[in-house]
């Protein structure tokens, strides 16, 4: 469960006050908004990378408010996916891991794993810099998904990705929520995505995040 | 709607846009053909045996060795201050940012004079004079060092700053989620990603120590077999009227100066400043 309580947070001059929603664990949560309504400000508090003014951030039934990024457990995949262009995309798939004291052959076991199904088995000794938008995007989930989090947070998974690309990921993006069990907040301007994905859909408008009824399964 | 009675027709060829652009390549020729003129004077005032005998002359080799020396140590200071400063001011807000920004930036403006006697001054200081109890500095080998640092360090730290402000936080970001500190994001990911930065910041903290002589004369004195780098040499030799040594010395410092710009610009990060 993701549950976020009377949140205020700030962004330069741009701050959002009383903001409270709820995604039940399991579930998809789509957080809707157009183009520099806060959206992703409020994800990065929810990620710990924006220290809220005041409110609080549950994750299942922990507070985590106080609680620096990595202790979160959460998988975040940023709009422009971030790779670590120095990195290989297995070294990219396994950094979490080995951040968690694993060993190289477990390591390796878990990314073959992920490459297996999200497709970018043949993929693994490349530079980032060498990807699709596509494959780029399936090592941005792989290296969330591999140490399991409990909650996904992808930020405009889909918007840098062509008309093909989009149904293709979609697709993923569900396989993803029903392989991983994971709590997903997901942030789009995009109604055919959270119509396609979402459990739950939440808009953020002028300020106010409101639940939307009609287009929840 | 057909077009006002006062709309002017819109008068352009290609032989303007030719014009224009000849124009640009003169001013470009003009500046280039003085630095290469230069270079051509001082390669023809000498020859390659004369460079040679210049390099078998102990002051000049004792000079050489010192330049090298100081130039690498200067270089590696001005890299491990320049990468934490660079950071800090691309990635954080904080508080005076403005006046801290300005103030990294007065050696780069600061007459090269001024900086010699500043650090002359600074160590006439109480603490000062208490560090030179410990090491001796000025108008000793340290002081060359400090004075190449006190300029040096500053166009490092303009360039690493430029180059983390290249680097998207996004990848930090994300380690950070992942289970990195912010020390570990900076070590694991930030810090790979300006790896040519640091070339390219070291490189020019290096050339640019090279070629340092106002705080030096000042600061270290030009005492042969002590504190004599190469620009000194080129001072000291045409002090005494050896013009041929000084431009030899001068052509050495062109070459290791060429060899660094083309380091700089066959490893170095895309626009440093």
């Amino acid at each position: 469960m993701i549950s976020i309580e009377n949140l205020s947070v700030r962004a330069g001059m741009f701050r959002l006050d009383g903001i409270g929603f709820e995604i039940p664990t399991g579930k998809h949560g789509v957080l809707m908004g157009k183009t520099g309504s806060g959206k992703t400000t409020i994800l990065e508090a929810i990620c710990g990378l924006r220290e809220p003014v005041v409110g609080r951030i549950m994750m299942m039934g922990r507070d985590v408010t106080e609680l620096p990024p990595a202790l979160r457990g959460i998988g975040y995949v940023p709009q422009d996916r971030a790779l670590f262009n120095t990195m290989t995309v297995a070294e990219n798939a396994g950094f979490a891991l080995g951040l968690r004291g694993w060993s190289q052959p477990d390591i390796d076991a878990r990314v073959a794993e992920l490459a297996g199904w999200l497709d970018i088995a043949t993929l693994l000794q490349r530079s980032p810099r060498d990807l699709s938008g596509g494959e780029a995007q399936r090592v941005a989930i792989a290296r969330a998904l591999a140490a399991r989090p409990d909650v996904l947070v992808f930020d405009e998974p889909l918007s840098a990705l062509d008309e093909d690309m989009r149904g293709e990921m979609c697709e993923l993006l569900a396989r993803v929520r029903s392989h991983s069990n994971a709590t997903i907040l997901h942030v789009t301007h995009s109604k055919t995505e959270a119509a396609r994905l979402a459990d739950v859909v939440f808009v953020l408008k002028d300020g106010i995040v409101s639940r939307e009824t009609s287009t929840t399964k | 709607m057909s077009a006002p009675a006062s709309s002017k027709p819109i008068l352009t060829s290609r032989a303007s846009d030719r014009v224009f652009i000849a124009g640009l390549a003169l001013i470009g020729a003009l500046y280039l053909f003085l630095i290469l003129a230069m270079l051509a004077a001082d390669a023809s005032f000498t020859t390659p045996w004369r460079i040679w005998e210049a390099l078998g002359s102990p002051e000049i080799r004792y000079s050489i060795k010192l330049s090298l020396i100081s130039c690498c140590v200067t270089s590696l200071l001005s890299i491990w201050f320049a990468v934490p400063i660079g950071y800090v001011m691309s990635r954080f807000d904080f508080p005076g940012k403005t006046v801290i920004d300005a103030i990294l930036d007065i050696p780069i403006v600061l007459p090269p004079l001024v900086v010699g006697l500043s650090l002359l001054i600074l160590f006439q200081t109480s603490v000062g004079r208490w560090i030179e109890e410990i090491i001796p500095i000025t108008y000793a080998i340290p002081s060359v060092i400090l004075a190449q640092f006190s300029v040096a360090c500053a166009f490092s730290v303009r360039t690493m700053r430029g180059t983390f402000e290249q680097i998207s936080p996004r990848g930090e970001h994300v380690a950070m989620t992942l289970g990195c500190s912010c020390a570990k994001a900076f070590w694991l990911v930030a810090l790979p990603e300006a790896r040519r930065g640091m070339l390219t910041a070291a490189t020019l903290a290096w050339a640019r120590s090279l070629g340092e002589f106002g705080p030096i004369l000042v600061f270290s004195g030009a005492t042969r077999f002590k504190t004599e780098v190469l620009p000194t040499t080129v001072f000291l030799e045409l002090s005494v009227g050896r013009l041929e040594s000084a431009v030899a010395v001068s052509l050495l410092m062109v070459i290791a100066a060429a060899v660094v710009l083309m380091v700089v610009r066959i490893f170095g990060a895309p626009k440093s400043f």
